[in-house]
């Protein structure tokens, strides 16, 4: 099917440009290893900190990775993929897919280091989180190609996820716990989809962490939105 | 084959085009001529379905909607629009999987255009690695990968040298004669220019004239003659039956015998007369004609 086949050409893209550009490899699997040496050797309370450097991982990667965008769509490859009668929502999945899957198996790598913690990890905690992972990577690279449609210099790209990713971060219960905070900060923290991701992550990996239900269902709801917002700005 | 009525582009304040209309028909090879800004990129954007114009439509292969009309167009990008991190038969197999074609149709049509196109053996490059002309020569494969029945071109030989300029010219005639295909292109250059069929002339976003190369020329008729000088207003002033036109260190003439001319204005205007240029009529003075302005 012609949908299907545009899909996988462009998220082909993706791993075909990765995999020809070795300083993007070594160090897209050098910094989680490095990670891995920081845990190894028992630095703080790797219980809290851990599933924050993953999701931490998945978010950097997922949200600067449609920088790309912004010159391919004036001058580039994605403008032949614009006259093209791939339809504009295989288009953005396209994209997305690429960008996301890697972001994903970075955060795989980092989850590899669970091992050398006092954290869960039995198949279910693995499987759990990779899917937690895989979702908050999808909705990131989304989030990502909305902000880089909209936008003609990658310098700008660059402060607005910036602007965006700092205060979510901090936001997302990766540094402090919601339970340490001000109200007001409390309900900052839940109107941030990040802080999802990250309960979602904790739910897999804490022992007796609350469950993640609602958080999957939000982070699924954001990023349905934000695809549809994606699909409508792609002109 | 391409028909366009009354086209017209707004960018905020600004009309970047005016009522636009031309037809091109089936088979031909049809040049939009224009000096940069004149508004052929404007059109060349309406026509590849990338912008939707603020009045008027137009139709291509009996198409209206871009969804249909997309299947039948290729289009060749002024920019380069292969990735240039991967090789060429990727760039060519994410091409052809864009338009649904995949296994042995698609590797055999591309086997066929790169060895049409004198790139058998490169497959496995990387573009980068390619010099500009044979680059150039990958993208037009590339947009003729699903046998479009119009290939659209936005100045498809800009930033090539002569020689790769002329290469690339024989190639697009070659592949005319071969199949039926409609091309209809936007140049500034000359060269390019006399190879198409007929001719749109646009300037400042209107329709100046329209024909053949050989027409067009015809309008203009006789010499044209050139004098280079440093006081052109007294140079003009001379002949003003002639239809001088004036430059910042120029004059230009349409005369019937500019040898003769040209001779006698040198002794009438002695040490005013720097250089002499005499020729033919070229689509430039035709443009020069119908707009006052330069290509």
């Amino acid at each position: 099917m012609n949908f299907g086949l545009a899909v996988w050409a462009l998220t082909r893209r993706e791993f075909q440009r990765f995999w020809g550009e070795r300083a993007r490899v070594a160090g897209f699997v050098a910094s989680p290893l490095l990670f891995w040496v920081v845990v190894g050797s028992g630095f703080g309370d790797l219980e809290f900190f851990f599933p924050g450097a993953l999701t931490m991982t998945v978010m950097f990667s997922a949200m600067f990775s449609m920088m790309s965008l912004i010159e391919d769509r004036r001058e580039g490859f994605l403008l032949s993929v614009l006259v093209s009668p791939a339809p504009r929502p295989a288009i953005v999945l396209g994209k997305v897919c690429g960008a996301a899957a890697l972001a994903w198996l970075q955060g795989l790598i980092v989850l590899a280091g669970v091992f050398f913690t006092s954290l869960r990890h039995d198949v279910v905690a693995l499987a759990g989180t990779a899917g937690a992972l895989l979702l908050t990577a999808l909705l990131l690279t989304v989030v990502s190609y909305v902000v880089a449609w909209r936008l003609s210099s990658t310098q700008a790209f660059h402060a607005v996820i910036n602007l965006l990713l700092v205060p979510a971060w901090m936001l997302s219960g990766a540094i402090f716990s919601p339970v340490l905070s001000f109200a007001w900060v409390r309900w900052l923290m839940q109107a941030n989809p990040l802080y999802y991701a990250q309960s979602l992550v904790r739910s897999f990996l804490v022992a007796d962490a609350p469950s993640g239900g609602l958080a999957a269902v939000v982070l699924l709801g954001c990023t349905g939105l934000a695809l549809v917002l994606a699909v409508r700005g792609t002109k | 084959m391409v028909s366009v009525e009354s086209i017209t582009v707004n960018y905020g304040e600004r009309r970047a085009l005016d009522a636009v209309s031309l037809v091109v028909g089936a088979g031909e090879w049809h040049g939009i001529l224009g000096p940069n800004g004149g508004g052929k990129s404007t059109l060349f954007r309406v026509l590849a379905t990338l912008l939707a114009p603020n009045s008027g439509r137009f139709t291509i292969a009996g198409e209206t909607v871009p969804a249909k009309i997309r299947p039948k167009l290729g289009v060749v990008f002024q920019s380069q629009s292969l990735d240039r991190k991967l090789t060429v038969a990727q760039n060519m197999e994410a091409q052809g999987n864009l338009y649904g074609l995949s296994g042995t149709v698609l590797a055999e049509r591309t086997k066929k255009l790169l060895w049409q196109f004198h790139l058998n053996g490169r497959e496995q490059e990387p573009v980068h690695q390619l010099s500009g002309g044979l680059a150039r020569r990958v993208e037009i494969a590339k947009a003729l990968l699903h046998e479009p029945a119009v290939l659209l071109l936005d100045e498809p030989t800009t930033g090539l040298d002569p020689t790769a300029r002329r290469e690339w010219l024989d190639l697009l005639t070659d592949l005319r004669r071969e199949r039926e295909l409609t091309v209809l292109m936007t140049t500034h250059l000359l060269d390019e220019a006399e190879r198409c069929e007929r001719l749109t002339l646009l300037h400042e976003g209107r329709v100046v004239t329209g024909g053949s190369p050989a027409e067009l020329k015809a309008q203009v008729g006789g010499d044209v003659v050139e004098f280079g000088t440093k006081e052109p207003e007294r140079v003009a002033a001379q002949y003003p039956q002639l239809n001088p036109r004036v430059g910042s260190d120029w004059v230009r003439f349409e005369t019937p015998a500019g040898a003769r001319f040209a001779a006698q204005a040198a002794d009438a205007l002695p040490g005013a007369i720097e250089t002499i240029t005499i020729q033919k009529p070229t689509l430039e003075d035709v443009f020069f004609r119908n707009t006052g302005a330069r290509l």
